[in-house]
């Protein structure tokens, strides 16, 4: 049964859909405009607190999370906010955990929510769902199956969901729960997704295995070695295509398999899309309203290949 | 225990080996001694014990006690696992020499980042266990034997 309330939910880009993400943003818009489902952008959106606040100060990023939600369900009314990115949805699910557990976390955003003049996140009026969350649960793979206008059947496609989507498991209380519920250590949803497109997924062994991504400047090399090996597995568990559901995961792959061509000699030839342009594609939309020419990884051959453009 | 180096060579030599339940079997033991040197590292001694049949995920939960971004890898070593049963449960089934290949890149991903995290300590920190960087361990590092537990 489809979850109606995700018809129209709060959504949350974050600041990687802004920039090195946009092709993320735009694949979620035009597949969900296409889905016939709402997504209202939260008002006046800050940063969740990424990587570099949590450095600074781990309870101003809690606070700065807080925030997205408290206007999201104080302001807006919405009682699910959706994030797309990895880090964001990661970032808002801590906050949620936090501010349920610690009571210190929860004076101090009370406090800065107050002194900046907002209304402050109160737990439980407000859950933070994925994008692979909202369209399994909104539409689920026989609406999937329904809508699809070019299967995705020319494309055997390894999904890679990085770590942010599952771990540390405790702050994701909802995952593990049995049928139905994602899985923290084989996570499935956009296998059932992509599956439902038409595309044959491949059994893929390294699926939220690091990428080095929070390293890819500090430590290029090891970062490098990391994205390769994902390469290559994908490659020989015979995918044409590594889908992906992060910005962080996707940039990673994408410069890095550059960088490994460039700097160790080291060439893969599969390619990189974010779930939503390939789900998008099935659904008939054109490539440009899905970013596809926003990729560094250059799939036209590909695509045209298996008919989907 | 051998060296690192010598490591991450036998894992690309085995990935092409003919007989796979053997080389799956090394290749086994090869993550265990990838975890033995991240132990050894962090002052421990390595557990003789087994979790599920596997030493290989009994040195993991080991080694990932007090420091939570280890479990970056923990699916890894599960997946290591995973291969080895498949191959030495049925070796000759058609797709063995395809497990094979695919066991070598898994066990290559071990050594990278416990490699990777034993030059970079914070690698996994950021995202795996949600952790800042300059953060004081909320433990101090327990690294002794695994026990025999649920969970």
């Amino acid at each position: 049964m489809n979850d109606m309330t995700l018809n129209r939910v709060a959504y949350y880009p974050g600041c990687a859909l802004e920039g090195s993400g946009h092709a993320y943003d735009r694949s979620t818009r035009a597949v969900a405009k296409e889905l016939g489902l709402d997504l209202v952008e939260v008002e006046n959106w800050n940063c969740c607190g990424a990587m570099e606040v949590k450095n600074v100060d781990p309870k101003l990023q809690t606070y700065l999370s807080s925030r997205v939600m408290a206007i999201a369900s104080e302001d807006m009314g919405f009682d699910k906010v959706m994030a797309p990115c990895n880090g964001c949805y990661h970032n808002l699910k801590k906050a949620e955990y936090d501010l349920t557990h610690d009571a210190e976390n929860v004076a101090v955003t009370e406090c800065l929510s107050r002194k900046a003049g907002h209304p402050t996140y109160k737990a439980g009026n407000i859950e933070t769902i994925h994008a692979l969350d909202w369209i399994k649960d909104a539409i689920g793979e026989d609406g999937i199956r329904q809508r699809i206008k070019k299967s995705l059947s020319g494309l055997k496609i390894a999904n890679y969901y990085g770590c942010m989507y599952t771990r540390p498991r405790h702050i994701f209380p909802e995952k593990d729960q049995g049928p139905g519920s994602e899985s923290t250590s084989q996570p499935h949803f956009m296998d059932d997704i992509l599956e439902a497109a038409g595309a044959d997924i491949v059994e893929y062994p390294l699926k939220t295995a690091c990428c080095g991504g929070a390293h890819t400047l500090s430590d290029s090399d090891t970062s490098t070695k990391l994205v390769v090996n994902l390469l290559r597995a994908a490659e020989a568990s015979g995918a044409t295509v590594i889908a992906t559901e992060c910005p962080t995961c996707h940039s990673g792959l994408e410069m890095h398999q550059i960088r490994a061509e460039t700097n160790f000699d080291i060439k893969t030839d599969v390619k990189i899309l974010y779930f939503t342009q390939l789900l998008g594609l099935a659904l008939g939309l054109k490539p440009r309203k899905l970013g596809i020419h926003e990729n560094i990884s250059d799939s036209h051959d590909l695509l045209k290949e298996a008919g989907l453009i | 225990m051998r060296s690192l180096d010598d490591i991450e060579t036998r894992i690309e030599h085995l990935g092409g080996a003919k007989d796979a339940a053997a080389a799956v079997s090394e290749l086994v033991q090869l993550g265990e001694e990838v975890l033995e040197h991240w132990l050894a590292a962090h002052n421990a001694a390595p557990s003789d014990e087994t979790r599920e049949g596997f030493r290989l995920l009994a040195l993991h939960r080991q080694g990932a006690k007090g420091v939570p971004s280890f479990n970056a890898c923990r699916e890894t070593c599960r997946e290591l696992v995973y291969h080895y049963n498949l191959i030495t449960g049925d070796p000759t089934h058609e797709e063995t020499s395809q497990r094979l290949r695919l066991a070598a890149l898994v066990a290559n991903h071990l050594y990278l980042f416990v490699r990777g995290k034993l030059e970079v300590a914070e690698l996994g920190e950021f995202c795996c266990s949600s952790r800042p960087i300059r953060a004081k361990p909320d433990e101090p590092q327990d690294m002794q034997p695994v026990e025999q537990q649920g969970g």
